[in-house]
Protein backbone atom coordinates (compact mmCIF):
# COMPACT_ATOMS: atom_id res chain seq x y z
CA UNK A 1 0.00 0.00 0.00
CA UNK A 2 1.40 3.26 -0.97
CA UNK A 3 1.64 5.83 2.10
CA UNK A 4 0.27 9.31 2.50
CA UNK A 5 2.59 11.94 1.30
CA UNK A 6 2.53 13.26 5.25
CA UNK A 7 4.07 10.01 6.42
CA UNK A 8 6.36 10.10 3.40
CA UNK A 9 7.18 13.70 4.57
CA UNK A 10 6.89 14.91 0.81
CA UNK A 11 7.47 17.83 0.11
CA UNK A 12 3.45 17.99 -1.68
CA UNK A 13 1.85 17.23 2.21
CA UNK A 14 2.28 20.95 2.39
CA UNK A 15 -0.21 22.72 1.40
CA UNK A 16 1.46 25.91 1.01
CA UNK A 17 4.24 24.45 -1.28
CA UNK A 18 1.09 22.60 -3.42
CA UNK A 19 -0.38 26.33 -3.92
CA UNK A 20 3.01 27.98 -4.86
CA UNK A 21 3.41 24.91 -7.12
CA UNK A 22 0.43 25.80 -9.17
CA UNK A 23 0.73 29.69 -9.09
CA UNK A 24 4.08 29.11 -10.87
CA UNK A 25 2.95 27.23 -13.80
CA UNK A 26 2.84 28.77 -16.61
CA UNK A 27 -0.71 28.51 -17.63
CA UNK A 28 -2.31 30.41 -21.21
CA UNK A 29 -4.65 32.14 -18.60
CA UNK A 30 -5.59 32.49 -15.17
CA UNK A 31 -8.49 31.07 -13.66
CA UNK A 32 -9.26 35.33 -12.62
CA UNK A 33 -9.06 36.36 -15.76
CA UNK A 34 -11.58 33.25 -17.52
CA UNK A 35 -14.15 34.34 -15.08
CA UNK A 36 -13.74 37.69 -15.72
CA UNK A 37 -13.93 37.41 -19.64
CA UNK A 38 -17.45 35.15 -18.69
CA UNK A 39 -18.59 37.95 -16.48
CA UNK A 40 -18.47 35.75 -13.40
CA UNK A 41 -15.58 37.53 -11.29
CA UNK A 42 -15.60 37.87 -8.54
CA UNK A 43 -17.65 34.48 -8.08
CA UNK A 44 -20.20 34.74 -6.01
CA UNK A 45 -22.39 32.12 -4.39
CA UNK A 46 -26.23 31.81 -5.76
CA UNK A 47 -27.54 29.73 -2.43
CA UNK A 48 -26.67 27.40 -0.03
CA UNK A 49 -28.07 23.95 -1.19
CA UNK A 50 -25.51 21.77 0.44
CA UNK A 51 -23.53 21.66 3.65
CA UNK A 52 -20.58 19.30 3.24
CA UNK A 53 -17.99 18.33 6.09
CA UNK A 54 -15.50 16.47 6.42
CA UNK A 55 -15.17 14.64 9.47
CA UNK A 56 -11.89 14.29 8.97
CA UNK A 57 -8.59 12.43 7.41
CA UNK A 58 -8.40 8.54 8.19
CA UNK A 59 -8.99 6.16 5.68
CA UNK A 60 -8.14 2.45 5.37
CA UNK A 61 -7.36 2.88 1.67
CA UNK A 62 -4.62 5.29 0.16
CA UNK A 63 -5.99 6.19 -3.28
CA UNK A 64 -3.38 7.32 -5.75
CA UNK A 65 -5.46 10.44 -6.90
CA UNK A 66 -6.76 11.47 -3.20
CA UNK A 67 -7.18 15.34 -2.65
CA UNK A 68 -7.00 14.57 1.24
CA UNK A 69 -4.01 12.67 1.18
CA UNK A 70 -6.06 10.65 3.54
CA UNK A 71 -4.67 7.06 5.00
CA UNK A 72 -4.67 4.56 7.56
CA UNK A 73 -1.92 6.86 9.57
CA UNK A 74 -4.01 10.24 9.29
CA UNK A 75 -5.49 11.16 12.60
CA UNK A 76 -7.61 14.35 12.24
CA UNK A 77 -11.11 13.99 13.40
CA UNK A 78 -13.74 16.30 13.74
CA UNK A 79 -13.66 16.76 17.27
CA UNK A 80 -17.30 17.16 19.47
CA UNK A 81 -17.26 20.70 19.77
CA UNK A 82 -17.30 21.58 16.26
CA UNK A 83 -19.36 18.05 14.93
CA UNK A 84 -22.19 19.86 17.49
CA UNK A 85 -21.77 23.02 15.65
CA UNK A 86 -22.02 21.56 12.28
CA UNK A 87 -25.10 19.46 13.47
CA UNK A 88 -26.22 23.43 14.81
CA UNK A 89 -26.04 24.57 11.92
CA UNK A 90 -27.39 22.40 9.53
CA UNK A 91 -30.20 21.61 11.95
CA UNK A 92 -31.37 25.25 13.11
CA UNK A 93 -31.18 26.45 9.19
CA UNK A 94 -32.85 25.39 6.23
CA UNK A 95 -29.90 24.19 3.97
CA UNK A 96 -31.79 21.04 2.38
CA UNK A 97 -28.88 18.78 1.92
CA UNK A 98 -25.97 17.48 4.01
CA UNK A 99 -22.88 15.65 2.63
CA UNK A 100 -20.42 13.28 5.02
CA UNK A 101 -17.03 12.72 3.72
CA UNK A 102 -13.43 12.23 4.60
CA UNK A 103 -11.55 10.31 4.28
CA UNK A 104 -13.51 7.49 5.11
CA UNK A 105 -16.18 9.02 7.32
CA UNK A 106 -17.68 5.70 8.52
CA UNK A 107 -14.31 5.76 10.82
CA UNK A 108 -15.62 8.65 12.87
CA UNK A 109 -16.60 7.04 15.82
CA UNK A 110 -19.69 9.49 16.30
CA UNK A 111 -20.63 8.82 12.67
CA UNK A 112 -23.89 6.78 13.00
CA UNK A 113 -24.84 9.23 15.95
CA UNK A 114 -24.07 12.46 13.26
CA UNK A 115 -26.56 9.95 10.37
CA UNK A 116 -29.25 9.70 12.82
CA UNK A 117 -29.18 13.41 13.75
CA UNK A 118 -28.98 14.58 11.07
CA UNK A 119 -31.83 12.34 8.94
CA UNK A 120 -33.75 13.37 11.96
CA UNK A 121 -34.15 16.51 11.32
CA UNK A 122 -36.16 15.44 8.40
CA UNK A 123 -33.59 16.64 5.70
CA UNK A 124 -31.51 14.92 2.80
CA UNK A 125 -28.19 13.38 4.40
CA UNK A 126 -25.21 12.15 1.61
CA UNK A 127 -23.07 9.63 2.64
CA UNK A 128 -19.35 9.40 0.74
CA UNK A 129 -18.28 5.82 0.68
CA UNK A 130 -15.35 4.34 -0.26
CA UNK A 131 -17.29 0.51 -0.92
CA UNK A 132 -14.73 -0.86 1.43
CA UNK A 133 -14.87 0.94 5.14
CA UNK A 134 -18.56 -1.01 5.38
CA UNK A 135 -16.88 -4.31 5.39
CA UNK A 136 -14.17 -3.58 7.91
CA UNK A 137 -14.84 -5.57 11.53
CA UNK A 138 -17.48 -3.48 13.49
CA UNK A 139 -18.80 -1.36 10.89
CA UNK A 140 -20.46 -3.88 9.07
CA UNK A 141 -23.56 -2.69 10.67
CA UNK A 142 -23.75 0.36 8.66
CA UNK A 143 -25.58 -0.55 5.06
CA UNK A 144 -28.21 -1.50 7.06
CA UNK A 145 -28.09 2.11 8.98
CA UNK A 146 -27.62 3.63 6.28
CA UNK A 147 -31.13 2.24 4.80
CA UNK A 148 -32.79 2.84 7.88
CA UNK A 149 -32.09 6.13 7.72
CA UNK A 150 -32.53 6.35 4.20
CA UNK A 151 -29.09 7.94 3.60
CA UNK A 152 -28.22 8.29 -0.07
CA UNK A 153 -24.91 6.64 -0.92
CA UNK A 154 -22.73 8.03 -3.23
CA UNK A 155 -19.67 5.25 -3.82
CA UNK A 156 -16.15 5.87 -5.16
CA UNK A 157 -15.56 3.23 -8.05
CA UNK A 158 -12.86 4.74 -11.00
CA UNK A 159 -14.13 1.55 -13.16
CA UNK A 160 -15.84 -1.03 -14.16
CA UNK A 161 -12.72 -3.69 -14.02
CA UNK A 162 -10.78 -4.85 -11.66
CA UNK A 163 -7.31 -3.67 -13.18
CA UNK A 164 -7.91 -0.50 -13.43
CA UNK A 165 -9.66 0.37 -10.09
CA UNK A 166 -6.54 -1.47 -8.39
CA UNK A 167 -4.63 0.89 -10.46
CA UNK A 168 -5.77 3.89 -8.39
CA UNK A 169 -7.67 2.56 -5.26
CA UNK A 170 -4.99 -0.23 -4.53
CA UNK A 171 -4.97 -4.13 -4.41
CA UNK A 172 -7.96 -6.17 -4.49
CA UNK A 173 -10.18 -2.77 -3.52
CA UNK A 174 -12.11 -4.09 -6.95
CA UNK A 175 -13.39 -7.26 -5.37
CA UNK A 176 -14.00 -5.95 -2.27
CA UNK A 177 -15.81 -2.70 -3.74
CA UNK A 178 -17.39 -5.41 -5.61
CA UNK A 179 -18.51 -7.10 -1.95
CA UNK A 180 -19.57 -3.51 -0.69
CA UNK A 181 -22.15 -2.83 -3.65
CA UNK A 182 -23.34 -6.36 -3.00
CA UNK A 183 -24.58 -5.69 0.51
CA UNK A 184 -25.92 -1.92 -0.97
CA UNK A 185 -27.63 -4.28 -3.80
CA UNK A 186 -29.08 -6.88 -1.29
CA UNK A 187 -30.55 -4.24 1.15
CA UNK A 188 -32.47 -2.33 -2.41
CA UNK A 189 -30.06 0.23 -3.28
CA UNK A 190 -29.63 1.34 -6.27
CA UNK A 191 -32.93 -0.48 -6.83
CA UNK A 192 -35.46 2.46 -8.55
CA UNK A 193 -38.69 1.22 -6.51
CA UNK A 194 -36.61 0.88 -3.19
CA UNK A 195 -36.32 5.17 -2.76
CA UNK A 196 -32.46 3.82 -1.32
CA UNK A 197 -30.25 5.96 -3.57
CA UNK A 198 -26.72 4.38 -5.11
CA UNK A 199 -24.81 6.86 -6.97
CA UNK A 200 -21.20 6.38 -8.36
CA UNK A 201 -18.15 8.35 -8.87
CA UNK A 202 -16.19 7.70 -10.99
CA UNK A 203 -12.69 9.52 -11.47
CA UNK A 204 -9.88 9.32 -14.36
CA UNK A 205 -7.18 5.97 -13.72
CA UNK A 206 -4.88 8.44 -15.36
CA UNK A 207 -4.27 12.04 -16.74
CA UNK A 208 -7.10 12.68 -18.70
CA UNK A 209 -10.76 13.87 -18.45
CA UNK A 210 -13.89 12.16 -18.07
CA UNK A 211 -15.98 11.24 -20.43
CA UNK A 212 -19.77 12.51 -21.27
CA UNK A 213 -21.37 11.37 -17.94
CA UNK A 214 -24.68 9.86 -19.55
CA UNK A 215 -22.30 8.36 -22.07
CA UNK A 216 -20.44 7.13 -19.76
CA UNK A 217 -23.39 5.68 -17.52
CA UNK A 218 -24.69 3.91 -20.02
CA UNK A 219 -21.97 1.69 -20.69
CA UNK A 220 -21.50 1.29 -16.90
CA UNK A 221 -25.12 0.70 -16.13
CA UNK A 222 -24.68 -2.68 -19.38
CA UNK A 223 -21.45 -3.50 -18.22
CA UNK A 224 -21.84 -3.99 -14.26
CA UNK A 225 -25.33 -5.57 -14.50
CA UNK A 226 -23.93 -8.08 -17.33
CA UNK A 227 -20.70 -9.05 -15.35
CA UNK A 228 -21.71 -8.78 -11.81
CA UNK A 229 -25.39 -8.23 -11.61
CA UNK A 230 -24.87 -4.95 -10.07
CA UNK A 231 -27.37 -1.99 -9.94
CA UNK A 232 -27.53 2.03 -9.11
CA UNK A 233 -29.27 4.69 -10.20
CA UNK A 234 -26.62 7.53 -11.67
CA UNK A 235 -23.10 7.54 -12.48
CA UNK A 236 -20.94 10.80 -11.47
CA UNK A 237 -17.77 11.71 -13.96
CA UNK A 238 -15.38 13.93 -11.16
CA UNK A 239 -12.60 15.56 -13.26
CA UNK A 240 -9.26 14.57 -10.70
CA UNK A 241 -7.93 18.11 -9.33
CA UNK A 242 -4.30 18.68 -9.50
CA UNK A 243 -3.50 18.72 -6.14
CA UNK A 244 -2.00 16.51 -3.26
CA UNK A 245 -1.43 12.55 -4.24
CA UNK A 246 -2.81 13.46 -8.03
CA UNK A 247 -0.51 16.18 -8.25
CA UNK A 248 2.23 13.96 -7.08
CA UNK A 249 1.20 11.71 -9.85
CA UNK A 250 1.36 14.31 -12.55
CA UNK A 251 4.87 15.50 -11.79
CA UNK A 252 6.52 11.89 -11.13
CA UNK A 253 4.96 11.13 -14.89
CA UNK A 254 5.67 14.30 -16.63
CA UNK A 255 2.12 14.77 -17.05
CA UNK A 256 1.07 17.99 -15.13
CA UNK A 257 2.07 20.75 -17.89
CA UNK A 258 -0.23 18.32 -20.54
CA UNK A 259 -2.79 18.22 -17.96
CA UNK A 260 -3.52 21.87 -16.74
CA UNK A 261 -3.44 23.01 -20.53
CA UNK A 262 -5.90 20.69 -20.95
CA UNK A 263 -7.79 21.79 -18.32
CA UNK A 264 -7.54 25.56 -19.04
CA UNK A 265 -7.92 24.99 -22.77
CA UNK A 266 -11.38 23.15 -21.91
CA UNK A 267 -13.01 25.90 -19.64
CA UNK A 268 -16.21 26.02 -20.47
CA UNK A 269 -18.23 29.01 -19.19
CA UNK A 270 -21.58 27.40 -18.47
CA UNK A 271 -19.60 24.82 -16.34
CA UNK A 272 -18.19 27.81 -14.60
CA UNK A 273 -21.16 29.28 -13.92
CA UNK A 274 -22.31 25.72 -12.06
CA UNK A 275 -19.61 25.04 -10.49
CA UNK A 276 -20.61 23.74 -6.67
CA UNK A 277 -19.08 25.93 -4.47
CA UNK A 278 -22.17 28.76 -5.74
CA UNK A 279 -24.56 26.29 -3.61
CA UNK A 280 -22.25 24.68 -1.21
CA UNK A 281 -20.43 25.41 1.70
CA UNK A 282 -17.58 23.06 3.73
CA UNK A 283 -16.59 22.70 6.55
CA UNK A 284 -13.22 21.15 7.80
CA UNK A 285 -12.33 19.00 10.68
CA UNK A 286 -11.30 21.53 12.63
CA UNK A 287 -14.31 23.66 12.22
CA UNK A 288 -12.54 25.90 9.35
CA UNK A 289 -15.10 27.30 6.34
CA UNK A 290 -14.39 26.64 2.93
CA UNK A 291 -15.27 26.81 -0.27
CA UNK A 292 -15.08 23.59 -1.32
CA UNK A 293 -13.51 20.87 -0.35
CA UNK A 294 -10.64 21.43 -3.11
CA UNK A 295 -10.19 24.85 -1.32
CA UNK A 296 -10.05 22.85 2.03
CA UNK A 297 -7.41 20.75 1.47
CA UNK A 298 -5.25 23.69 -0.24
CA UNK A 299 -6.30 25.61 2.97
CA UNK A 300 -7.99 28.36 1.42
CA UNK A 301 -10.65 29.57 4.11
CA UNK A 302 -13.54 31.46 2.69
CA UNK A 303 -12.33 35.34 2.36
CA UNK A 304 -12.90 37.05 5.70
CA UNK A 305 -11.42 40.03 7.32
CA UNK A 306 -8.54 38.77 9.37
CA UNK A 307 -10.11 35.75 11.23
CA UNK A 308 -10.00 32.88 10.28
CA UNK A 309 -13.64 31.80 9.35
CA UNK A 310 -14.98 28.89 11.81
CA UNK A 311 -18.43 26.90 12.14
CA UNK A 312 -17.42 27.76 16.03
CA UNK A 313 -18.40 30.91 18.08
CA UNK A 314 -20.55 32.52 15.43
CA UNK A 315 -24.69 31.98 15.71
CA UNK A 316 -25.94 30.25 12.69
CA UNK A 317 -28.48 32.55 11.47
CA UNK A 318 -25.47 35.52 11.50
CA UNK A 319 -23.02 32.74 9.72
CA UNK A 320 -24.88 32.00 6.80
CA UNK A 321 -26.03 35.52 6.46
CA UNK A 322 -21.98 36.40 5.81
CA UNK A 323 -21.52 33.02 3.88
CA UNK A 324 -24.02 33.82 1.39
CA UNK A 325 -22.60 37.33 1.00
CA UNK A 326 -18.89 36.30 0.48
CA UNK A 327 -16.57 36.29 -2.91
CA UNK A 328 -15.34 32.59 -3.39
CA UNK A 329 -12.13 32.03 -3.53
CA UNK A 330 -10.30 30.25 -6.54
CA UNK A 331 -6.94 29.58 -7.65
CA UNK A 332 -5.68 27.59 -11.00
CA UNK A 333 -6.46 24.28 -9.90
CA UNK A 334 -10.73 25.60 -9.92
CA UNK A 335 -9.59 24.75 -13.87
CA UNK A 336 -10.58 21.06 -12.76
CA UNK A 337 -14.43 21.97 -11.83
CA UNK A 338 -14.66 24.48 -15.12
CA UNK A 339 -12.76 21.96 -18.06
CA UNK A 340 -15.36 20.61 -20.45
CA UNK A 341 -18.33 19.34 -19.02
CA UNK A 342 -17.63 20.65 -15.73
CA UNK A 343 -17.11 18.67 -12.36
CA UNK A 344 -18.44 18.62 -8.89
CA UNK A 345 -18.69 16.30 -5.97
CA UNK A 346 -22.57 15.79 -7.86
CA UNK A 347 -20.63 14.70 -11.25
CA UNK A 348 -20.80 17.27 -14.23
CA UNK A 349 -22.25 20.72 -14.08
CA UNK A 350 -22.67 21.89 -17.86
CA UNK B 1 21.08 14.97 -33.16
CA UNK B 2 17.49 15.60 -31.38
CA UNK B 3 14.91 17.17 -34.00
CA UNK B 4 12.41 14.60 -35.65
CA UNK B 5 9.75 15.26 -38.56
CA UNK B 6 6.79 14.67 -36.08
CA UNK B 7 6.67 16.83 -33.10
CA UNK B 8 4.16 16.38 -30.07
CA UNK B 9 3.58 20.24 -29.35
CA UNK B 10 2.34 20.21 -33.40
CA UNK B 11 -0.75 19.27 -32.97
CA UNK B 12 -1.59 21.74 -30.93
CA UNK B 13 -0.98 24.29 -34.01
CA UNK B 14 -3.05 21.90 -36.19
CA UNK B 15 -5.24 25.11 -36.92
CA UNK B 16 -2.56 27.39 -38.12
CA UNK B 17 -3.34 25.09 -41.27
CA UNK B 18 -6.75 27.07 -42.00
CA UNK B 19 -4.59 30.85 -41.94
CA UNK B 20 -4.47 29.97 -45.83
CA UNK B 21 -7.62 28.85 -46.44
CA UNK B 22 -9.97 29.79 -43.64
CA UNK B 23 -13.16 28.95 -45.09
CA UNK B 24 -11.54 25.23 -46.04
CA UNK B 25 -10.37 24.96 -42.36
CA UNK B 26 -14.28 26.18 -41.44
CA UNK B 27 -15.84 23.49 -43.54
CA UNK B 28 -13.35 20.81 -42.86
CA UNK B 29 -14.07 21.86 -38.57
CA UNK B 30 -17.54 21.73 -39.44
CA UNK B 31 -17.60 18.46 -41.28
CA UNK B 32 -15.06 16.54 -38.77
CA UNK B 33 -17.05 17.81 -35.71
CA UNK B 34 -20.26 16.20 -37.24
CA UNK B 35 -18.95 13.34 -38.30
CA UNK B 36 -17.49 12.90 -33.86
CA UNK B 37 -20.73 13.48 -32.93
CA UNK B 38 -23.12 10.50 -31.40
CA UNK B 39 -25.30 9.01 -34.12
CA UNK B 40 -25.80 5.79 -34.86
CA UNK B 41 -22.69 4.65 -33.53
CA UNK B 42 -21.67 6.49 -29.70
CA UNK B 43 -18.94 8.54 -29.63
CA UNK B 44 -16.60 5.66 -27.54
CA UNK B 45 -16.87 3.94 -30.80
CA UNK B 46 -16.19 6.38 -32.88
CA UNK B 47 -13.18 7.00 -31.05
CA UNK B 48 -12.08 3.86 -30.87
CA UNK B 49 -12.45 3.52 -35.04
CA UNK B 50 -10.49 6.58 -34.96
CA UNK B 51 -7.52 5.09 -32.76
CA UNK B 52 -7.57 2.15 -35.61
CA UNK B 53 -7.78 3.91 -38.89
CA UNK B 54 -4.48 6.19 -36.47
CA UNK B 55 -2.90 3.32 -36.60
CA UNK B 56 -3.75 1.83 -40.09
CA UNK B 57 -2.81 5.32 -41.59
CA UNK B 58 0.18 6.18 -38.71
CA UNK B 59 -0.21 9.10 -38.03
CA UNK B 60 1.52 9.89 -34.49
CA UNK B 61 -0.80 13.18 -34.14
CA UNK B 62 -3.89 10.67 -34.09
CA UNK B 63 -2.56 8.20 -32.05
CA UNK B 64 -1.91 10.53 -28.98
CA UNK B 65 -4.93 12.12 -29.70
CA UNK B 66 -7.16 9.37 -29.57
CA UNK B 67 -5.36 7.25 -26.97
CA UNK B 68 -6.57 10.19 -24.77
CA UNK B 69 -10.19 10.32 -26.82
CA UNK B 70 -10.70 6.63 -25.87
CA UNK B 71 -9.87 6.96 -22.47
CA UNK B 72 -11.95 9.91 -21.46
CA UNK B 73 -14.62 7.76 -22.97
CA UNK B 74 -14.41 5.19 -20.80
CA UNK B 75 -12.49 2.49 -23.35
CA UNK B 76 -10.00 0.36 -21.62
CA UNK B 77 -6.74 -0.77 -22.38
CA UNK B 78 -8.25 -4.09 -23.68
CA UNK B 79 -10.64 -2.43 -26.01
CA UNK B 80 -8.61 -0.12 -27.44
CA UNK B 81 -5.52 -2.88 -28.34
CA UNK B 82 -8.30 -4.68 -29.82
CA UNK B 83 -8.76 -1.89 -32.34
CA UNK B 84 -5.21 -1.12 -33.09
CA UNK B 85 -5.45 -5.20 -33.96
CA UNK B 86 -8.72 -4.24 -36.07
CA UNK B 87 -6.19 -1.81 -37.83
CA UNK B 88 -3.66 -4.30 -38.48
CA UNK B 89 -5.57 -7.34 -39.63
CA UNK B 90 -6.66 -5.16 -42.03
CA UNK B 91 -3.65 -3.85 -43.45
CA UNK B 92 -1.87 -7.17 -42.94
CA UNK B 93 -5.08 -8.83 -45.16
CA UNK B 94 -4.90 -5.88 -47.45
CA UNK B 95 -1.46 -6.94 -48.14
CA UNK B 96 -2.24 -10.58 -48.37
CA UNK B 97 -5.17 -10.42 -50.05
CA UNK B 98 -2.93 -8.51 -53.19
CA UNK B 99 -1.07 -12.02 -53.13
CA UNK B 100 -4.10 -13.27 -55.77
CA UNK B 101 -2.91 -10.53 -57.82
CA UNK B 102 0.46 -11.90 -57.50
CA UNK B 103 -0.80 -15.20 -58.37
CA UNK B 104 -2.58 -14.00 -61.35
CA UNK B 105 -0.02 -12.42 -62.62
CA UNK B 106 2.31 -15.27 -61.87
CA UNK B 107 -0.12 -18.10 -63.51
CA UNK B 108 -0.40 -15.50 -66.37
CA UNK B 109 3.23 -15.27 -67.46
CA UNK B 110 4.21 -18.80 -66.56
CA UNK B 111 4.25 -21.98 -68.29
Amino acid sequence: MTLSLRKREHALSSSLAQREHLAGLPLASSFEDKLQQSGLFPLRPLRIDTLQINVGKQCNQVCRHCHVDAGPDRRELMGDEVLEACLRLFCDSDIPTLDVTGGAPELHPRFRELLERATGAGRHVMHRCNLTAILLPGYDDLPELLARRRVEVVASLPYYLPKQTDAQRGDGVFEKSLQGLRRLNALGYGRRDSGLVLNLVTNPVGAYLPGKQQAVEQDWRRELERRYGIIFNHLYTITNMPISRFLEFLEDTGNLEGYMERLVAAFNPTAAAGVMCRTLVSIGWDGTIYDCDFNQMLELPVASNGTRPSVLGTAPARLLEALRARPIQVAPHCFGCTAGAGSSCGGATA
Amino acid sequence: MSETYYDPRDLAKFSSIGEDAPELWKKFLAWYSAVFTEGALTEREKALIALGVAHAVQCPYCIDAYTQACLEKGSNAEQMTEAVHVAAAIRGGASLVHGVQMRNCAHRLSM
